[in-house]
């Protein structure tokens, strides 16, 4: 349904996108992930053809974003970071005309802004002025408008921004029961949100592509590798944490070693290990030989929120371990 | 063309749900109100005084009156043109609704049309204004219509084309102020250009004449319809229309 292919998007001094390839199947919904400033809104906007690519192809519904920019609009429901509301119509009045825009016809049109209306749960002010609206139901307004066309595709752009936990349990809700006849894509940075919605998930960093998986097989992943968290006391009160974080990072079977606070000659460390290694022994005895205290050793449990850092923190010392294995999840 | 009109009420409409349209109304209503009862005023004192006199003068409403009221009509539009135009494009590109226009199956061109549609409209409406004064002077005196309909093609035309030169600068900046201000000093520069001129007969001096934008109306304001001038309307519109198509274009790589 969508195809994009090497994607570049160059601004004049900064590369926001670089050669990024991924492909996306009829009904699917793909979470979006990275940190902001990733190249996530500018992906997106390549695809509903705001943006032309500085390199690569886009392609939706077989449609070249370059060559056929209205097909492919005439196919997508975009919803950007800030909804585009214009503030001095009405609810109804707004959608009446972004449906017009969309070429819906005159005849259905009623009818299709009573169904979003429904839909998006937004009758209660479908006669009030959008410039006094809330901010949650401007954002439902925003994807009220996104899906009035009834489009084969829809693009979010950070769609539960701004929502309160209840409204963003029914746009997920919401989502799922487009899922299926629409496609898609929808960006965040919030990460229980991909776990709860999205099939797969799609990581950027820095404009290029980190990992494309499921998000069973991500989460799995992490089931294998273990977090422990590690206390250390130097004997003379004074211990050197460069040189202990060194020592811990050659353990074998470490991968990532983080110093989270350090407080009255006491540091706290936390590691992490690989994919199905033990490292909690070893650390211990890694520790005690170098002549310090071991003061606390416990398990701690690794969320998708370590696994993304893990994924888009540069790549520096063990984190880098991480690599290879991610550009083999991108292949599949 | 279904775009284009759709484009062009929104417009329309949003001018009179924000107080733009009613205000530009208003004032030009007030200025043209006030210029209308001077010049009525001044030609009816002329025409007692000479008839004290016992002279026999040739009294015109068309040109004493109707004239150089619609000259004076086309001063104040110097002012609001650049009212109506500033928040065209400006204002969709602050807000961000610019990515759902251009995210639309629509062209840029009928984006612009529309707009540039829209502010017509109002501008028209602006005009009709002073309809109800010049009405009055048909009601109580006999002038001539033809010119009159003359003098007002010409400032449709004129204000056309300063509202294309508004839409174009309203697509260059995110701030409506910049926006009006701008508007403003391009259009007052082109009005001015036949100052500079007026007495010199270079050729560069009559090219910087023949692009002023006051030299054309004076043939309207006398009743005559010259190709010459409706082609330099007509051209200017096509130009400052085309330069927003691809100013707007370039928002697309500059975004």
């Amino acid at each position: 349904m969508i195809k994009v292919e090497g994607l570049t998007k160059r601004y004049a001094r900064t590369v926001a996108v670089d050669n990024i390839s991924f492909e996306v199947e009829k009904g699917q919904i793909v979470g979006f992930l990275g940190p902001n400033g990733a190249g996530k809104t500018t992906t997106m906007r390549v695809l509903t053809c705001f943006l032309p690519p500085t390199a690569g192809t886009a392609s939706v519904a077989g449609f070249d974003v370059l060559e056929h920019p209205m097909e492919v609009k005439r196919r997508i429901g975009y919803l950007p970071e800030t909804p585009p509301l214009y503030p001095e119509m009405e609810v109804s009045e707004y959608l009446k005309f972004v449906g017009q825009l969309k070429g819906i016809s005159s005849a259905d049109i009623a009818k299709r802004v009573d169904q979003v209306v429904g839909r998006c749960a937004v009758g209660d002010v479908r006669n009030k002025l959008i410039g006094k609206l809330s901010k949650g139901y401007r954002q439902r307004v925003g994807l009220a408008q996104a899906i009035i066309h009834n489009p084969e595709v829809l693009i979010l752009d950070e769609p539960t921004s701004g929502l309160d936990p209840k409204q963003i349990i029914e746009i997920r809700e919401l989502l799922k029961s487009l899922a299926g006849d629409h496609t898609i894509i929808l960006s965040t940075h919030i990460l229980p949100e991909v776990e709860n919605s999205c099939e797969r998930v799609i990581i950027i960093n820095q404009g290029k592509l980190v990992a494309i998986d499921s998000v069973a097989n991500l989460t799995n992943r992490l089931r294998g590798s273990e977090a422990v968290a590690l206390e250390v006391e130097a004997p003379d009160g004074h211990p050197d944490p460069s040189e202990v974080q060194q020592r811990l990072e050659v353990v074998s079977g470490v991968s990532r070693v983080v110093m989270k606070d350090s407080r009255n000659g006491r540091l706290i460390f936390e590691v992490e290990s690989l994919q199905g290694r033990h490292i909690r022994a070893e650390l211990a005895r890694t520790v005690v030989n170098s002549g310090w205290n071991l003061n606390e050793l416990r398990p701690v449990g690794l969320s998708l929120e370590d696994i993304f850092l893990q994924l888009t923190a540069t790549d520096k010392g063990a984190g880098g371990s991480h690599a290879p294995q991610e550009v083999e999840g991108a292949g599949k | 063309m279904k775009n284009i009109l759709l484009i062009c009420f929104k417009e329309f409409k949003g001018y009179f749900v924000s107080p733009i349209g009613y205000a530009v109304m208003a004032l030009f209503g007030l200025i043209f109100g006030f210029g209308f009862y001077t010049a009525t005023r001044d030609m009816v004192q002329l025409g007692f005084r000479a008839q004290m006199m016992g002279q026999q003068q040739p009294m015109s409403v068309n040109e004493q009156v109707i004239r150089p009221l619609l000259g004076f009509a086309g001063t104040i539009m110097l002012f609001l043109i650049p009212m109506i135009t500033m928040r065209l494009v400006a204002e969709e590109k602050r807000t961000g609704t610019i990515e759902l226009l251009l995210t639309s199956p629509i062209r840029d061109i009928e984006i612009i049309l529309g707009k540039w549609l829209g502010a017509l409209l109002l501008y028209m409406c602006v005009l009709g204004m002073s309809v109800i004064n010049i009405a009055m002077l048909f009601m109580w005196g006999k002038p001539d219509l033809k010119p009159v309909l003359v003098a007002y093609l010409g400032l449709l035309l004129q204000g056309a084309c300063l509202l294309a030169i508004g839409t174009f600068v309203s697509t260059t900046t995110r701030n409506q102020i910049v926006a009006g201000g701008v508007t403003f000093f391009v259009s007052l520069l082109l009005w001015l250009l036949s100052w500079f001129t007026a007495f010199e007969s270079t050729v560069l001096s009559k090219v910087i004449n023949y692009l002023s934008i006051v030299t054309h109306m004076e043939n309207f304001s006398k009743g005559v319809v010259d190709t010459k001038d409706v082609v330099f309307y007509l051209s200017m519109i096509f130009f400052s229309l085309f330069l927003t198509s691809r100013s707007m274009e370039s928002l697309r790589w500059r975004a």
